[in-house]
């Protein structure tokens, strides 16, 4: 494996980790050789480059396999730094970066899939964190452009696929991104306009359909 | 003033494995710094909750009066503040940033909990006997995970205590703690002889001076909070 030059993923079309890297390389305008997984059969490369997880993404580089999405989108900004850097390059505003994409990645996921996953008391409490948690992210927002200011940054990266997940939480959840959090919601438009995100993000129609077969594989109904 | 001279504070306690590390980080790098002693029973301080309004949790670095919050966040802080002030934490080359950054993760996902969860006897038994396997098998990775990174030098980080080592290292009081509780080796040298070795020699580097508590520090604090 190691040797073979050039760049792999390794992704799934719904995930939103997945996306959250092509939207990083689309950015740095990194070619790269896009391989999808079939999760109920994973490919022998999949458990080759990430046998801890046996999860996507994984960006393989010259043969060297990266995993878990934060941290190839940092290897990503690295390697490629280009003009635009998605860390400002002050220590203290890159460690306030870090914290949110840390939020990000400790919530919203969780949450959010827990929001279709349960129902009666729990589904309400759970809805009640969701909102929280968006709120919490709208008041960082503030009126800036972006969570990174005026540059497209490593927690809009982190955030932005999530983006597709909007209309999820309304159906199941009875919860308007539009309503709880404007600014975010007006941000979330926003970065649908930069290319990258333009051609990543699933239309919000599949992300709700792939959702209902989720549902119906875990029983929930 | 320059970044590197403005004031250093760290809110924590001194049984929080993550305070543990900033601690390690500053030593590291030679800064002085006022430790505010965050009482774990009782309520919080003021000044906690103002400086990290979103979990209110310890370690909160103060630097020139900011705050940075969440550990791992706030090692990778110190080591670009002080760049020029010691070794660097973080290796330079981006794909054993990765390498370290994944493992760190993987370290605060799979194993550090585990083994503070089961010193503290929480979870039922079914829960204790998932944790435990869970933390063998964690162990069982780092032990492999070491022997490739290090190159047969002395640490994750090389020559010197780097970020995973930190990472891993500040977990260490709450091993042997759990040890002692359970009646159990973990850090089993005919299991995990890199470890092992590996530990005592983290637990010795002068960095980690008088930074990770005793074990008989931890089962007491156990015990105390067994009883709130």
């Amino acid at each position: 494996m190691a040797g073979e030059k050039g760049v792999k993923l390794l992704d799934f079309w719904a995930s939103p980790f997945g996306q959250r890297v092509r939207i990083a390389l689309a950015e740095k305008g990194v070619e790269y050789d896009y391989h999808e997984e079939e999760l109920a059969a994973k490919s022998e490369l999949l458990l080759k480059s990430n046998p801890v997880y046996k999860k996507i993404p994984v960006l393989i580089h010259d043969g060297r396999p990266v995993c878990e999405s934060l941290i190839i989108i940092q290897y990503i900004d690295e390697v490629w730094p280009g003009k635009n850097t998605f860390v400002p390059s002050d220590p203290y505003s890159r460690a306030q970066a870090r914290f949110w994409a840390d939020y990000i990645e400790k919530k919203v996921y969780v949450t959010g899939s827990k929001l279709w996953k349960l129902k009666g008391e729990e589904q309400e409490e759970c809805k009640k964190e969701l909102v929280e948690i968006i709120k919490t992210l709208e008041r960082e927002l503030g009126s800036k452009k972006y969570f990174g200011g005026e540059s497209f940054g490593l927690v809009d990266i982190t955030l932005v696929p999530f983006a597709s997940w909007f209309y999820v939480y309304e159906a199941f959840g009875g919860i308007s991104v539009e309503r709880e959090a404007p600014k975010l919601a007006a941000w979330a438009k926003g970065c649908k306009e930069r290319e990258s995100v333009a051609k990543t993000l699933p239309d919000p129609e599949k992300v709700y359909e792939h959702v209902i077969s989720l549902r119906k594989r875990y029983g929930v109904e | 003033m320059a970044a590197a001279g403005k004031e250093v504070k760290l809110i924590g306690s001194r049984p929080s494995p993550y305070v543990a590390r900033v601690r390690i980080a500053l030593h590291l790098k030679g800064v002085e710094y006022e430790f505010l002693h965050e009482e774990v029973f009782g309520n919080k301080s003021e000044l906690l909750l103002r400086s990290n309004p979103v979990y209110k949790k310890i370690p909160v670095l103060i630097h020139g009066g900011q705050p940075i919050c969440e550990s791992l966040v706030i090692v990778q802080y110190i080591d670009e503040v002080w760049a020029a002030s010691g070794p660097a934490i973080l290796p330079a080359d981006p794909l054993d940033r990765a390498v370290a950054r994944f493992w760190a993760a993987y370290i605060d996902d799979k194993l550090g909990p585990n083994c503070v969860a089961l010193a503290l006897r929480l979870g039922d038994e079914a829960s204790r006997a998932e944790s435990k396997e869970q933390l063998f098998a964690g162990l069982q990775l780092l032990d492999e995970a070491l022997g490739k990174i290090s190159n047969g030098k002395s640490f994750f980080g090389g020559d010197a205590v780097g970020f995973l080592d930190i990472a891993f290292g500040s977990y260490l009081g709450w091993l042997k703690a759990l040890e002692k509780v359970e009646g159990i080796k973990l850090l089993d040298e005919s299991r995990f002889p890199r470890l092992a070795k590996w530990a005592e020699r983290f637990c010795s580097a002068k960095a980690a001076t008088d930074v990770i508590p005793e074990p008989d520090e931890l089962v007491e604090f156990v015990k105390l909070l067994a009883h709130r």
